[in-house]
């Protein structure tokens, strides 16, 4: 308690000071989990604070820090960019939530938004994510579709909520057109470790798989994919156009940079408030890469229209009859699923083999 | 020609003068690939070297110097011992880790009871479990003779998956909506490790890690223990002629590791990091082995490489937040300071001698 009335009094007249001086740059920082060359999730992070520099030129000064683990080591990252005089920081890791909600008790000036996290204890915390389950049910079509060993492997990194809705999504799209469908998963416990996900991509194939899904920000998949020749592949967090047209037939795109400019915009007019930001297709924070030549037109063209109905609103990914994975009811005919189940989802869906890590 | 001669004893001066040589040396060549990534050396340096103790925001920085060093200084002791007397146990990551569940685990049994005696038993519970740990290794390696590099070094793995399925599963805080991780031990007064004195980063880990010093310090010079671990690294037979058992060091040496990389865990669960999660450890446990070389296996030698080594961890990532260093660059500076150091060790055996062509 005494240590924050002390860093937040200090930081008053530091930021005091400090602010007099850069009054009309706006600084944002960012924290990212991985390198920015991942090619991944964190790459795109990185386009998005591109963006906000391309946006407001010289009005904005921005700031990042790569590679930074979650725990005690983000907190002094985010304290010291505080202390550098951030007016705006957004921490781009489910793992910094802890650090995140910490560190903005201590700075009530400088407004803080967490990346896939719940946690608003504090008026200066936003949280925001995208629904990816939503790319997830066109990957999981096209999936279906490919696969003619019926094996689709799964990278999985950490048995969260946003992790299982993408397996549960991806898996009830890919049996819908396939009925004979299995999913081997691999949990590798990271979110980036090009090498795990290489032998854990390795693995799937050696074990039949013939479309490789990754919710891991490496490349490494799609290497191995290539090197293994017939393996169908898709972009993850960013478009991995490099692997195209194959190994990578599609992929989901997150792009951060429309909600990043607008959120900058707001620090500088003032109009900031603590909000939670879930957006999916139809917003435009997902979106789906080119889908390669490799898939069939008629697939291409359902892909397409699926895409289409997700963005309309007019189809949600999850929608009734769904059993759970035990048989018991979950949605009946036609009834979608609300967000609290899905923020919250910790059981596959029925017809998905293995258990969830506990 | 240059030719290397060797020392007929190690140069006393060279011990001590090789750390810092190869401080200046990174510090050269770190500037030049600085300069080389476009950045101006000097200011490079000054932001790593020189702002986290002097620098505006030194206030912050200087406790973090302390909760960032501590671990390493802790584990590295540890390792000190068993390294002189050839005794080398790689997975002190593995046992930090077993030593933050059992320690945690103690706490987490008992929520939300407050009790004085709560936090002593945790300590105990993480030393025991880190002790534990590396009894396997020990075990294994006087039993059956087993090499104690691999045992512990393929532990780390099994302590990891351990740390996840404690993460997602008996450990997970039942109030956090499935998601993986314990309940913060932050928020739980009886068992959080907190500050001694508010603002100084002072917790009582930092406390121990002075105490190890000083108690390791005594060991090696005064007491006999110290003399028998100097004496088999140095000279194996002699030593066996002398009494030592080697079964009964090689327990020692691995237990004290152990528990001190354990009784490090349990510091860092119960203070900085709050909280048992997937990705609760971050290296600590190897990247002490540097530590124990950067501090010639001396306990002095290790309280101050641990604080150069917390020292380039926090003031590269100012360099990265404030000069946009990639984290590549720092990286790359730490394995400067370490290969500077290894490779200058020659001189502490060796003399370079010019000869004229003779030879050629």
């Amino acid at each position: 308690m005494k240590l924050n009335t002390l860093l937040t009094s200090a930081a008053l007249v530091l930021g005091l000071a400090a602010g007099a001086a850069a009054q009309d740059r706006t600084k944002v920082g960012f924290v990212y989990v991985g390198p920015v060359g991942d090619g991944g999730w964190t790459y795109e992070h990185d386009k998005g604070r591109q963006a906000v520099e391309g946006a407001f030129g010289d009005a904005v000064e921005t700031v990042f820090v790569e590679s930074v683990p979650e725990g005690p080591d983000a907190e002094r990252v985010m304290t010291q960019m505080a202390l550098d005089g951030a007016d705006l920081i957004f921490t781009t890791s489910f793992g910094y939530m802890d650090a995140t909600n910490n560190v903005a008790a201590k700075f009530p000036d400088v407004k803080f938004e967490h990346a896939t996290g719940y946690k608003r204890e504090h008026p200066n915390v936003s949280t925001y994510s995208a629904r990816f389950y939503e790319g997830r049910a066109i990957q999981g079509h096209i999936a279906g579709n490919m696969t003619e060993s019926n094996i689709i492997g799964y990278i999985a990194s950490f048995p969260i909520p946003e992790v299982i809705r993408g397996i549960n999504s991806a898996y009830i799209h890919a049996s819908k057109v396939n009925p004979d469908v299995e999913f081997k998963i691999i949990w590798v416990y990271t979110w980036f470790d090009p090498a795990k996900e290489a032998d854990a991509a390795t693995a799937l194939i050696e074990q039949g798989a013939d479309v490789i899904l990754q919710h891991t920000d490496s490349t490494a998949p799609q290497a191995a994919a290539q090197a293994a020749g017939n393996v169908v592949t898709f972009g993850q967090a960013s478009d991995m156009g490099e692997y195209a047209p194959f190994p990578r037939v599609s992929s989901i795109i997150d792009d951060w940079a429309p909600y990043y400019i607008a959120r900058t915009k707001a620090v500088m007019d003032d109009t900031w408030e603590s909000m939670d930001t879930w957006d999916g297709i139809g917003p435009g924070m997902v979106g789906i890469g080119t889908i390669s030549d490799a898939v069939p037109a008629d697939v291409k063209a359902e892909a397409l229209a699926m895409k289409e109905a997700l963005g309309s609103g007019e189809y949600h990914a999850f929608t009734g009859p769904l059993n759970k994975q035990d048989g018991s009811p979950w949605l009946a005919e036609g009834e979608t699923a609300d967000d609290g189940t899905l923020l919250g989802m910790n059981f596959y869906v029925e017809g998905l083999t293995g258990e969830i890590p506990q | 020609m240059i030719v290397l001669e060797k020392r007929p004893q190690p140069s006393k001066l060279w011990a001590y003068g090789t750390p810092v040589l190869a401080v200046l040396l990174t510090m050269i060549f770190g500037g030049l690939l600085f300069a080389a990534l476009g950045k101006n050396p000097v200011d490079a340096i000054r932001t790593i070297f020189f702002d986290p103790v002097f620098g505006e925001f030194a206030f912050y920085y200087r406790p973090q110097l302390l909760v960032k060093g501590a671990p390493l200084v802790l584990i590295a002791i540890g390792l000190s011992l068993g390294f002189r007397a050839g005794i080398w146990n790689i997975g002190a990551e593995g046992q930090y880790i077993i030593g933050a569940l059992c320690g945690a685990g103690v706490a987490l049994a008992v929520y939300p009871l407050e009790a004085f005696w709560l936090f002593p038993l945790m300590i105990m519970a993480g030393a025991l479990g880190g002790w534990a740990w590396a009894m396997i290794p020990a075990f294994l390696k006087v039993r059956f003779g087993t090499n104690e590099i691999l045992v512990s070094l393929m532990l780390v793995y099994v302590a990891e998956q351990l740390l996840a399925s404690m993460a997602l599963g008996l450990l997970r805080n039942p109030d956090g909506f499935g998601f993986p991780g314990s309940r913060n031990l932050q928020q739980y007064p009886s068992a959080h490790n907190a500050e001694l004195i508010a603002g100084t980063g002072m917790h009582l880990g930092v406390v121990f890690a002075l105490i190890a010093v000083i108690f390791a310090y005594v060991l090696l010079s005064r007491h006999m223990l110290g003399f028998q671990i100097k004496l088999t690294g140095a000279a194996p037979r002699a030593a066996k002629f002398a009494g030592v058992n080697p079964a009964r060091l090689i327990l020692v040496c691995l237990g004290t590791s152990g528990a001190l990389a354990g009784m490090a865990g349990l510091f860092e669960v119960a203070g900085p990091a709050g909280q048992v999660s997937i990705d609760f450890n971050v290296g600590y446990g190897f990247t002490a082995i540097i530590v124990a070389f950067l501090g010639r296996l001396n306990p002095i030698g290790i309280l101050l490489a641990g604080g150069l080594m917390a020292l380039t961890y926090i003031g590269g990532e100012i360099a990265q937040g404030q000069l946009g260093l990639p984290a590549a660059a720092i990286d790359l500076f730490q394995g400067m300071l370490l290969f500077f150091l290894l490779a200058l060790d020659v001189l502490t055996n060796y003399r370079i001698r010019l000869r004229k062509g003779e030879a050629a």
